[in-house]
């Protein structure tokens, strides 16, 4: 079983990566589209990061700069300041949004992609019905919900928990519905070869499904983590020392224009984390490139 | 959910497939009771009216009536919704697509570099905001300050309060925001092609970059095109922050009043949740209709 997975990946690795088919004059052609439209996305990252530095005299400067004549870390500073001044130390705060963000992210992809491999890979009674309400209810708008899951929660007692945040984002098919797509494509013969040498369903998805889909999941850890990362808790954690820093921030950065410099720091900082999720995971999904491949 | 065929009784159906029942069950029952049974009671909240302090009161199909024969903003937003979707929908997918495939085609680092820029506005919260300082009114606005010295116009344009240039905005600043989830997909499942299938091509007289793309590049990505196309729909029809954020709300006479700031209006503003669940219902309709026309399109291409 392990050994028919190696020798798959072994010839993968060895396939060699040619470019084919390519013209100089189309190469240079796109890369200038890639390059325009690139700085066009560029410029959000850019204010972020220069505005976090600026003194409290550049912010006011109208029309506003891409660039900052005299760097100072005084916005940290002070977002250093206000933070001490709260009830609840900061640690816990990053605590909160810390397993909120850490549980919720493993729920979303280890329970969604359990469940997304039957619905991919068999018919059964139930398949294709299942398969139908998991794409129809991406589209019912999260605005009306909100109110009667409030209900559901409170009922269940979990309101003012890391749970009445956690479980809406494990229970979103997203994840599951992206899951499906890729493990579609994970060849018949490979899942065959696995169960004549005896393996169970559970030991197909976690040894040949899950590595063949890799990714996938990277990136549905990327989206997760993202919007994990971000949330407040809103009206479901009340409790000041169960809520999580975005919630803490957000606070701080909508209390007044005479913070608009702590304002840019704290818009950096949280930015940073899921940037080097990002870009950690990313790589990872580049690396995979050589080794992974599937024939459809 | 689980129904069982008439040839084979539950207990057989049980027996086979026991496994793969298992296996759904805990996001089955998470997915139950915190998307599925919020969705249905919303269902039943839109034939209500239900200002949120007192119970709801059955009111039968009223709303129904109300928001599809009377409401005349409605009519707007459904107008606006439709032309934003239709515009942004099929760009924002092919711009998803086509510059997952330019950047799977780079060396390593430029490649991961790229796609962070291009995820950028997606990653970072509301930083759309900044298109507010774009088309700023005055002559700093940067879109006024660049039409001027180029002698297009000769007085700074008011682009946030004349009609005829909201949706255009709006356009323009969804477009910038849409290489997220799709995005993403499509560079993983761009990943999963075989790559022997290019040589085996070349050696076929495949000639150039596009018809690799569209012999193997695109037959090998079907499921997640599919994706794509559910995503970027909901994503169109679902315009709504953007437009609260940029142009106000409401904006002026309701030019990027969309279906979803219209229930913005109802819900969190006039507390009618009866009323909103019946805008969400309906919207929901609109995008399975949607749905429903791409998918088989998509279909007949492939």
């Amino acid at each position: 079983m392990r050994k028919l997975v190696q020798v798959i990946v072994h010839k993968m690795r060895n396939r060699k990566i040619k470019r084919r088919n390519r013209s100089l004059g189309g190469d240079i052609f796109l890369m200038i589209v890639l390059g325009m439209f690139g700085l066009f996305s560029l410029y959000p990252l850019v204010y972020i990061v220069v505005n976090a530095f600026k003194p409290m005299s550049e912010v006011f400067i109208f029309p506003p700069k891409l660039t900052v004549d005299n760097p100072t870390l005084n916005n940290f500073f002070d977002l250093g300041a206000i933070i001490e001044g709260f009830d609840v130390p900061f640690s816990r705060y990053m605590f909160n949004t810390l397993f909120i963000t850490g549980v919720g992210t493993l729920g979303t992809v280890l329970l969604g992609a359990m469940a997304a491999f039957p619905l991919a890979k068999y018919q059964f009674p139930g398949s294709k019905l299942m398969s139908n309400i998991i794409v129809y209810s991406l589209m019912f708008s999260s605005a009306v919900t909100a109110i009667p899951n409030y209900f559901i929660m409170s009922s269940l007692n979990l309101i003012d928990s890391y749970w009445a945040v956690i479980l809406p984002a494990v229970g979103g098919t997203l994840g599951l519905y992206l899951m499906k797509n890729f493990i579609v494509q994970v060849p018949d013969e490979m899942l065959e070869a696995a169960k004549i040498d005896g393996a169970g369903e559970l030991k197909l998805f976690f040894s040949v499904v899950m590595p063949l889909c890799k990714p996938a999941w990277i990136t549905l850890i990327i989206l997760s983590f993202q919007s994990m990362w971000g949330t407040t808790g809103g009206v479901f954690i009340y409790s000041e020392e169960l809520k999580p820093l975005s919630y803490v921030l957000s606070q701080i950065v909508s209390s007044g224009i005479a913070r608009t410099g702590v304002s840019s720091a704290v818009s950096l900082i949280m930015l940073v984390v899921p940037v080097t999720v990002f870009v950690i995971s990313q790589s990872n999904v580049i690396e995979t490139m050589a080794t992974s491949g599937m024939k459809g | 959910m689980k129904k069982t065929n008439n040839k084979e009784s539950f207990r057989q159906v049980w027996q086979r497939h026991k496994s793969k029942y298992l296996m759904i069950a805990p996001f089955g029952l998470i997915f139950f009771l915190f998307t599925f049974l919020p969705v249905l009671v919303s269902v039943v909240l839109s034939f209500t009216s239900f200002n949120m302090a007192e119970m709801p009161k059955f009111s039968g199909v009223t709303n129904y009536i109300n928001l599809l024969v009377k409401d005349s903003v409605f009519v707007t937003a459904v107008k606006n919704t439709l032309v934003l979707a239709l515009v942004t929908g099929p760009l924002s997918y092919i711009m998803c697509f086509l510059f997952a495939w330019l950047i799977n085609e780079l060396p390593r680092i430029p490649r991961a570099i790229l796609t962070l820029v291009f995820y950028a506005p997606s990653i970072s919260g509301n930083a759309y905001i900044i298109w507010k300082l774009i088309f700023s009114s005055d002559t700093y606005g940067f879109a006024n300050a660049w039409l001027m010295k180029l002698g297009i116009t000769n007085e700074a344009i008011l682009w946030f309060e004349k009609a005829d240039y909201i949706l255009p905005i709006l356009i323009i600043v969804q477009l910038w925001l849409s290489l997220g989830v799709s995005f993403l997909s499509f560079i993983a499942g761009l990943q999963n092609v075989d790559r022997s299938l290019y040589e085996a091509a070349a050696v076929e007289g495949v000639k150039n970059r596009w018809q690799e793309l569209w012999y193997i590049t695109l037959p090998s990505m079907k499921p997640q095109l599919m994706f794509g196309a559910v995503m970027q729909i909901t994503n169109s029809l679902s315009i709504s922050s953007i437009s609260i954020d940029l142009v106000g709300f409401p904006s002026v006479d309701y030019a990027g009043h969309t279906i979803l700031t219209h229930l913005h209006d109802f819900g969190n503003l006039r507390y009618e949740m009866g009323y909103a669940c019946t805008i969400a219902v309906v919207l929901f309709f609109i995008m399975v209709l949607c749905n429903i026309l791409v998918q088989k399109l998509l279909r007949r291409m492939g």
